[in-house]
């Protein structure tokens, strides 16, 4: 096998060196009845050549770009990413190394995340972003928990716009915890209604989406007095990171945690994962906060340098009393996000999402005139909801024969929007792509 | 070749991002405008975000440099003891950027997405297989995902038989990550000592163990490199008492084909696909942390599963008992791939031969450094070895300097002061994919270093000095946080 490098020869002489007699032997202290008596019933091994053809079956029975127009986002995005970025993320030197333990020799990784974390900043307008966290769930389910921690309240509220599975993840890690979970409903325009608010008290965090599900962009400075209102954090999640290259950023709207999920930052979408959870709140509370930190220092001659730092947070050294468990987190997705904040830069980040907003913006203009309502009148960034006039459903599967999944059912998620669409359109479709799908749909 | 491998070299200096570039300059190629500039309310429409101004070459040289400071386990041997360092395959980073894999949406038909259903199918089916157990769920994104997920599976399997517990024993040889794991989730860790051989007891477990404890976490081998010999015998005092029997199964990488933990009495555990599955490590992630139950937690695991039916895939959500969802979808596809590549590459005898050949690497490392330094736990090991500082420590040199030292040889350093029973503890895991010649190296640089320990201590104590920083102030980083620019 081409990655075990030891020959018969050099088995045989570490034997000798530790003593024993045969491999099975350094197994002595595994008592006999324990061990495993025959081969593991997996598949024999394929050749690099035969492993190729099947992977690449594997991998041509799925419904991607370009064979596919997917015009459906809610929490994964399909984007360009350059060449340049993706060439650059596999470099060995990156993909090979492990959390940067020892500063001298992981300089690399260590001023790349430095420089996330600061690009991140900057997108968020918050003043600490932290290494990385799973993926946008987990990281707002993280932040409930630090918003719990801090205000030593245990009940945190819910708009039922923020991503379905981020609800059902952030359940899943507070149900062992016993902290109560209050879920605010939506309004006719597609908004979190916060009337449910009036009169409850005792709330750690108020938790929006923005855009939220619906891809309509919540009025944060409201949701911001809300929190002031109930000594609650306001914590703000987000799937579509592009948002923030046109729309208002939420710290300047007074978030006290923004969580969410970088994916559309150059990182692949993979089925939904590896993505890139990402984390921010403010300095004040950044011994709170959880996951991994780099920050600035000098070397022993006064040179800059880059270190891990802040750990008496984390579980390698608090163990039970860290601000969280997470150790492995997203590092090389992180370093890759900076990369493509880097590579589309101020001038970039601004006409993109400029790009995005206005490809929806046209979907939704052809929609409109082909009959479709637009469910909800707020303004959206590039997904939307759309009740088509009828029914939709053999039209629906009729477009997946023709390679165009015609947008995301809603019904399986809010199931009064029975017959209701949600459509995401991004830089990677042309205005040919719209007008096809659009002529596809009224033919 | 004469000479150590470390050596100096021409290292580039390269600036934070947006010390450099200029007004106007972008490294990206804009999409086409074929659509109209459409109305957009003023005030929702924000500054542009304070990116640098950087050309593609710009990028590209940035980064190109940064890398050229990083040491990974394609420069050379990476021993971090725990983190199973071993060689990454180059066909898993290929198979990952396969465009239908890398392309795929989450949300997509199921009928769309077969290929990738039907890897996540069969290799859970591999990792039950390997592990002895039942069912698996590839849900939780790492290790310490896993771990939460498999005390989640614990608390609402006693949940639903009415009992209510407080209590999870952790023994003191435990990563950070099992402790933090069961506070996350409302339970009070309860340290059990390991004893004199390094392992655990059935006394001290038994003399723990009551009916307000939901269960043990169990590392096994533990993180000394030594196998828990009496798992069996402490599993049934665990079962006796109604509690379950967790498996942290980050050293799997000694025992495949060797040990399956679902027949000693295991009741769940988890696995590091970047760890024994080859999966790389990403300067710190993306990992992979699937958790393997025995039958009756089978109800319990993360939602959705993926279920077969003559010989098409779909997603299930109807498990009314599981814990709910722990991953924004699937999990981490994307390693997924590599680990179940992996797995088709080597196939079953081949693994085994992998753990023999980690195992044969530990202990030819701890007889070869017999003497050199104190061996606190003289036993044979499994897949790592941990030697103490204390001979070192009357020439006033600690683990700290033996570490960087071993950087101007050209080795990573192994991990240091972990676990916490040693003191000044070096822990060696130096994998099967590292030869005798590179192992011999290593052996000979750590020699080199206590006898410089002992003749000339200002050399180790001044190290490294091959790398592109010296130390680093460590303790002003973190008193003076300076975290973004």
């Amino acid at each position: 096998m081409r990655y075990l490098p030891h020959t018969e020869e050099d088995i045989s002489t570490m034997l000798k060196v530790v003593g024993v007699d045969s491999l099975e032997e350094l197994f002595s202290t595994i008592p006999e009845d324990y061990r495993k008596r025959g081969p593991l019933n997996l598949p024999d091994p394929l050749t690099e050549w035969e492993l190729d053809l099947h992977m690449a079956s594997l991998a041509d029975s799925m419904a991607a770009m370009p064979e596919y127009r997917v015009f459906v986002g809610a929490g994964s995005y399909e984007h360009f990413i350059p060449s340049s970025v993706s060439s650059l993320l596999g470099r060995s030197e990156f993909v090979t190394s492990y959390t940067p333990y020892q500063p001298e020799i992981s300089q690399g990784t260590l001023q790349g995340i430095f420089e996330f974390q600061t690009l991140i900043c900057r997108l968020l307008g918050m003043e600490v972003a932290n290494a990385s966290m799973y993926d946008g769930a987990s990281a707002l389910a993280e932040a409930l928990l630090m918003a719990v921690r801090i205000t030593k309240k245990r009940k945190v509220a819910l708009s039922v716009l923020i991503h379905p599975h981020y609800r059902e993840v952030v359940k899943t890690y507070l149900k062992p915890t016993g902290c109560g979970v209050v879920e605010l409903g939506y309004l006719e325009n597609g908004k979190t209604d916060f009337s449910a608010l009036d009169g409850m008290s005792e709330l750690a965090a108020i938790a929006v989406q923005s855009p939220n599900f619906f891809g309509c962009i919540e009025d944060l400075a409201t949701v911001h007095e809300r929190a002031l209102d109930h000594k609650a954090m306001f914590v703000t999640s987000f799937t579509e990171a592009i948002a923030y290259g046109l729309v208002k950023s939420p710290g300047s709207c007074g978030a006290d945690i923004v969580c969410g999920e970088g994916q559309s930052l150059g990182i692949p979408q993979s089925l939904g994962g590896p993505s890139l959870g990402i984390f921010a709140t403010k300095m004040e509370q950044v011994r709170s906060m959880p996951g991994r930190l780099v920050g600035k220092t000098v070397d022993k001659t006064g040179e800059r340098g880059f270190v891990l730092t802040l750990g008496t947070r984390e579980q390698h050294i608090r163990r039970e009393k860290a601000t969280s468990n997470i150790c492995t987190n997203q590092g090389l997705c992180a370093l890759g996000a900076a990369m493509y904040m880097a590579s589309l830069g101020k001038n970039g980040i601004r006409e993109l999402a400029r790009l995005n907003y206005d490809k929806a913006e046209y979907l939704k203009g052809q929609l409109r005139k082909a009959g479709f309502r637009i469910r909800f009148d707020s303004p959206t960034f590039n997904e939307f909801a759309v009740e088509p006039p009828g029914s939709f459903e053999p039209a629906y599967n009729k477009l997946l024969e023709e390679k165009i999944v015609a947008g995301l059912p809603l019904a399986p998620y809010f199931p009064e929007l029975t017959n209701h669409y949600l459509m995401c359109v991004t830089e990677t479709k042309t205005k040919e792509d719209i007008d096809t799908l659009v002529g596809r749909i009224t033919s | 070749m004469s000479g150590t491998l470390g050596t100096t070299g021409l290292q580039l200096n390269e600036p934070l991002l947006w010390e450099k570039g200029g007004k106007g300059r972008c490294g990206f190629s804009i999409p086409r405008r074929d659509v109209d500039l459409f109305p957009i309310e003023e005030g929702l429409v924000g500054a542009v975000p304070d990116f640098p101004e950087l050309s593609e070459v710009d990028v590209v040289r940035h980064y190109t440099r940064l890398s050229q400071w990083n040491y990974g386990v394609d420069s050379g041997m990476y021993p971090l003891g725990s983190c199973t360092m071993k060689y990454n395959p180059k066909i898993g980073e290929k198979y990952a950027n396969l465009a239908g894999f890398a392309g795929a949406h989450p949300l997509i038909d199921p009928r769309l997405a077969y290929g990738a259903l039907k890897l996540m199918y069969d290799l859970e089916r591999f990792l039950a297989e390997i592990t002895g157990m039942d069912a698996t769920s590839l849900q939780p994104a790492a290790g310490a995902q896993g771990e939460l997920t498999g005390i989640m599976l614990i608390h609402a399997y006693l949940e639903g038989k009415g009992i209510q517990r407080s209590k999870i024993i952790v023994p003191d040889t435990a990563h950070g990550t099992n402790p933090a794991s069961t506070a996350l989730c409302g339970y009070r860790p309860i340290l059990v000592k390991s004893n004199e051989d390094g392992i655990l007891s059935p006394e001290a477990v038994a003399g723990l163990m009551d009916e307000d404890v939901a269960g043990i976490m169990v590392t096994n081998p533990n993180t000394l490199g030594l196998f828990e010999e009496d798992i069996e015998k402490i599993s049934e005092i665990v079962h006796a008492k109604g509690g379950q029997v967790y498996c942290d199964g980050a050293n799997m990488n000694a025992v495949m084909g060797i040990v399956q933990m679902g027949k000693i009495g295991v009741d769940v555990m988890h696995l590091n696909l970047h760890k024994t599955f080859s999966a790389p490590h990403g300067g710190g992630g993306p990992g992979s942390g699937p958790v393997c139950v025995r039958k009756h937690l089978e109800p319990f695991l993360p939602v959705p599963r993926v279920i077969e039916k003559d010989g098409s895939y779909t997603l299930s959500y109807n498990y009314p008992q599981s814990i709910g969802r722990v991953h924004s979808f699937y999990g981490n596809f994307g390693v997924m791939i590599k680990a179940y590549s992996y797995i088709l590459s080597m196939g079953p005898e081949n693994l085994k031969k992998a753990s023999e050949l980690a195992v044969l690497n530990a202990n030819y490392i701890k007889e070869s450094l017999r003497g050199v330094f104190e061996l606190p736990y003289d036993r044979p090991c499994m897949h790592e070895c941990v030697f103490g500082d204390k001979k070192q420590r009357s020439y006033k040199i600690s683990t700290l300097d033996i570490a960087k030292r071993l950087i101007d040889y050209g080795f990573h350093p192994p991990t240091i002061y972990f676990p916490l029973v040693v003191q000044g503890a070096i822990m060696i895991e130096p994998t099967e994919t590292e030869s005798k010649e590179t192992l011999d190296e290593f052996i000979e640089a750590c020699k080199s270093i206590a006898k410089e320990a002992e003749e000339n201590p200002g050399l180790v104590l001044e190290s490294p000095t091959r790398s592109k920083l010296r130390r680093l102030d460590e303790v002003m980083a973190a008193r003076k946080p300076c975290l973004s620019d």
